[in-house]
């Protein structure tokens, strides 16, 4: 017998995680809050969502095919997640040509310019809501009124908590209502229910850890509470703050995207504070309402130098005798 | 709660197809290559010449050199030559060859199965028993055991570590040998307990094993001193440093010798090893070696002499099978892939794994996507990925501030990456540099 044996270093063996398992865990925990979407905004919701995984897949497909001239992966899934993301960020009546642009951006301009998965500096579908929030600031605001809100008294469109909380802080619905997601605001941010939903499924699955989207909510209602135990009014309400805006979105999903947050645990904790931090200040004292998407955007700029002033705990670092 | 290390750890399927499967002997071959370089530290100089009669426990190789073990005929017969051999490594080293002739023993050997509990030897004198029989360890690492024993001046062992985990996948000859030779590991350990003077041992089993904990549990008893722990099923349990601090809470720091918290680490083959050089007088000469893999027609432990070629062992196992892809010489984490199997079995021989081409080959890797799931893993509370960057630019201040050399090349952090990227491999090479830099520092 004279077989040619394959020789390689060890290890020999491998978990059989990959990063498509990773991707498409993701987007099932983000099923609730897709279901809820649909529930609110019935099919404009299931167009704004289609129509931005084909816009931010095809993008990707057509820029690697044609213009890096590579061999494209779009099966891995995180066109998938950026369309999907891109989509819970915006008004469900969001123009359809202005959510093109925005996939365009987000995948021609944020993820593939820099290299492609893997090498982008900022999240893409952060990164792509805030270019339109700059862009069209009108249409992006507009948020039409839930589908049950049509029926009961054929309105057409509405304020969302956070601007309610800026404009006129009396009118505020029911905290039970922001839980559940029955107030308006961009498609997928609005149920928290559904959203720790997912976080539940993404913690059970190890695709994340607890660190990022913990120190974040933690922060909010930290920073929040102490002021609202100051001066108890509305505006510093941290269960508002929690469960209202795309805080809850973005804590769980769009603040944890791998490629732009720090790698280790401590590194995590520094920049879960940071986005906590920025977006209450944002919140409270800045022009727009919501803060969450500049955080994220901030802190993703920050995580090369995190990551460089960050070392894992080391093994016999702390020697403990006992 | 069963105890564990504290830093990162994975856990790979275990699948132990060859547990409970009886130490079988296996018969002695025509012929045996003996390498003359069965262990960490320097080769032996061969003492007998081309024509010389052998017999099993005859001394062939003598060690030069404080770390170095002696080496010994595993058979009875005339030495044919000595010549370069392939070894498990794939280079070609010194080794010699014996035709087997009969199976004749020194006489000073007790072939008996008789157990025997009592030692009036000194220290002193179980340490050169342990050297004279050529002893390292058999857990796989080969470092010469009466090295391991002999605290640097100014040293002193608390407790004695003894290593029952075998976290290896696959591999179960430690399982087994602990199973059939329970009074001769413990009777080991007194001796070393007395060659050490400390009173206390520990023995560490992964509970995927609670045969053997329940075993050892009861037979503690009798022997003052000694604990049984049974511990997490966790990958790499049986490292040196996350043993101890699993078992004793005390975590060895960085370049630091386990002496320094007062442990000393040994295997339970060498600790079966020590019993039979010292009581029985018999030199290191077989070993059980543990033959198996998923196509593998029969998955055993086979107990062989050292120096008999693995293709003997293999066939023994029901041959290789037409699926083969890779041979490896150990585990699946740490073995190491043979580019022949006409190579011979060594001290450091814990096992043959035969794995089919399609798990064989290793997948395209892709762009890292930074998900820090290497840095979760790492035992050793590194950061894989960094390192790996920092080895292909060739940052070598960086790494070696990065603690690059106290990488335990465990291969937990390429076994976890999702986009497959061989970090273990370019850490290795970095760690190679980093220590080469080091060395010409300090010169």
């Amino acid at each position: 017998m004279e077989q040619k044996l394959i020789v390689s270093p060890s290890p020999h063996v491998h978990s059989g995680d990959t990063i498509p398992k990773n991707m498409y865990a993701v987007l099932i925990a983000l099923i609730p809050a897709f279901l809820v979407a649909i529930y609110t905004f019935r099919l404009d919701a299931l167009l704004i969502t289609a129509l931005s995984v084909l816009f931010c897949v095809g993008f990707e497909y057509l820029i690697v095919r044609f213009v890096m001239k590579k061999e494209p992966s779009i099966l891995d899934g995180s066109a998938i997640i950026t369309g999907v993301l891109l989509a819970f960020n915006v008004p469900s009546g969001l123009p359809l040509w202005i959510l093109a642009l925005g996939a365009l951006f987000a995948i021609g301009v944020v993820k593939l310019s820099f290299g492609g998965l893997g090498n982008n500096i900022f999240n893409p579908a952060i990164a792509g809501r805030i270019f339109l929030l700059i862009s069209f600031p009108a249409q992006m605001t507009s948020w039409p009124a839930t589908a049950m809100a049509v029926e009961t008294t054929d309105a057409v469109s509405s304020a969302t908590v956070l601007a309610l909380l800026k404009q006129a802080p009396d009118t505020l619905p029911a905290l039970q209502q922001m839980f559940l997601g029955l107030e308006p605001g961009s498609l997928g941010e609005m149920s928290a229910a559904a959203l720790l939903l997912g976080l539940i499924y993404m913690l059970w699955k190890k695709v994340i850890t607890w660190h990022i989207p913990l120190t974040i909510l933690a922060t909010v209602a930290l920073f929040t509470g102490i002021l609202y135990l100051i001066d108890p009014l509305p505006q510093y309400n941290p269960l508002i703050h929690l469960f209202s805006g795309g805080l809850m979105l973005g804590a769980i999903f769009m603040a944890t995207d791998y490629v732009t947050s720090p790698l280790t645990k401590k590194g995590m904790i520094i920049y879960g504070v940071g986005i906590g931090f920025v977006t209450v200040a944002i919140r409270l004292w800045g022009a727009y309402p919501e803060g969450i998407s500049f955080a994220i955007l901030l802190m993703n700029a920050f995580t090369p130098l995190i990551n460089t002033y960050t070392t894992p705990k080391r093994f016999g670092e702390a020697v403990k005798h006992g | 709660m069963l105890k564990s290390f504290r830093i990162g750890g994975i856990h790979p399927k275990e699948n132990k197809l060859s547990a409970g499967m009886a130490i079988q002997p296996i018969s002695v071959p025509a012929q045996v290559v003996i390498p003359l370089s069965q262990h960490i530290g320097a080769p032996c100089q061969p003492v007998v010449k081309k024509g010389d009669k052998v017999k099993v426990g005859t001394l062939i190789g003598k060690s030069v050199g404080f770390v170095s073990a002696q080496i010994h005929s595993s058979v009875s017969g005339t030495v044919l030559k000595i010549d370069k051999a392939m070894d498990a490594s794939g280079y070609k080293r010194d080794a010699v060859f014996i035709k087997v002739e009969e199976d004749e023993w020194e006489e000073q050997i007790d072939r008996s199965g008789q157990l025997i509990s009592d030692c009036s030897l000194t220290p002193k004198e179980i340490l050169e028993k342990i050297a004279a029989a050529g002893i390292v360890g058999m857990g796989g690492a080969t470092f010469p055991t009466h090295v391991k024993l002999t605290p640097p001046p100014g040293m002193k062992a608390e407790v004695l570590i003894i290593n029952g985990v075998e976290c290896e996948p696959y591999l179960t000859s430690d399982h087994q040998l602990m199973m059939e030779k329970s009074e001769e590991i413990l009777v080991g350990i007194t001796l070393v307990m007395k060659a050490l003077n400390v009173q206390r041992a520990i023995i560490g089993i992964e509970n995927n094993k609670k045969d053997a904990v329940a075993l050892f549990t009861k037979k503690v008893k009798a022997f003052p001193g000694i604990e049984v722990q049974a511990l997490k099923v966790q990958y790499p349990q049986g490292g040196e440093k996350q043993l101890i601090d699993a078992l004793t809470g005390r975590q060895v720091a960085s370049g630091a010798l386990p002496i320094s918290v007062g442990a000393v680490v040994q295997n339970v083959g060498t600790l079966f090893a020590i019993y039979e050089a010292v009581q029985k007088n018999k030199p290191l000469v077989e070993r059980v070696v543990t033959v198996t893999g998923k196509e593998v027609e029969r998955p055993c432990n086979l107990r062989t002499r050292i120096g008999t070629p693995l293709t003997t062992l293999i066939d023994a196992a029901g041959g290789l099978p037409e699926s083969t892809g890779k041979v490896i010489s150990g585990g699946p984490m740490m073995g190491k892939a043979l580019a022949s199997v006409d190579v011979p079995v060594t001290k450091g021989t814990s096992g043959i794994l035969v794995v089919p081409t399609l798990e064989a080959k290793r997948k395209a890797m892709k762009d890292c996507i930074r998900c820090g799931k290497c840095v979760q893993v790492c035992p050793m509370g590194l950061n894989p990925t960094l390192l790996m960057n920092l080895t292909e630019y060739e940052v070598w201040d960086r790494a070696e501030k990065n603690a690059i050399t106290d990488c335990i090349e465990c291969g937990s952090c390429s076994y976890t990456c999702p986009a497959d990227r061989p970090l273990l491999d370019y850490i290795r090479l970095g760690k190679s540099k980093v220590n080469g830099i080091i060395r010409a520092r300090k010169n």
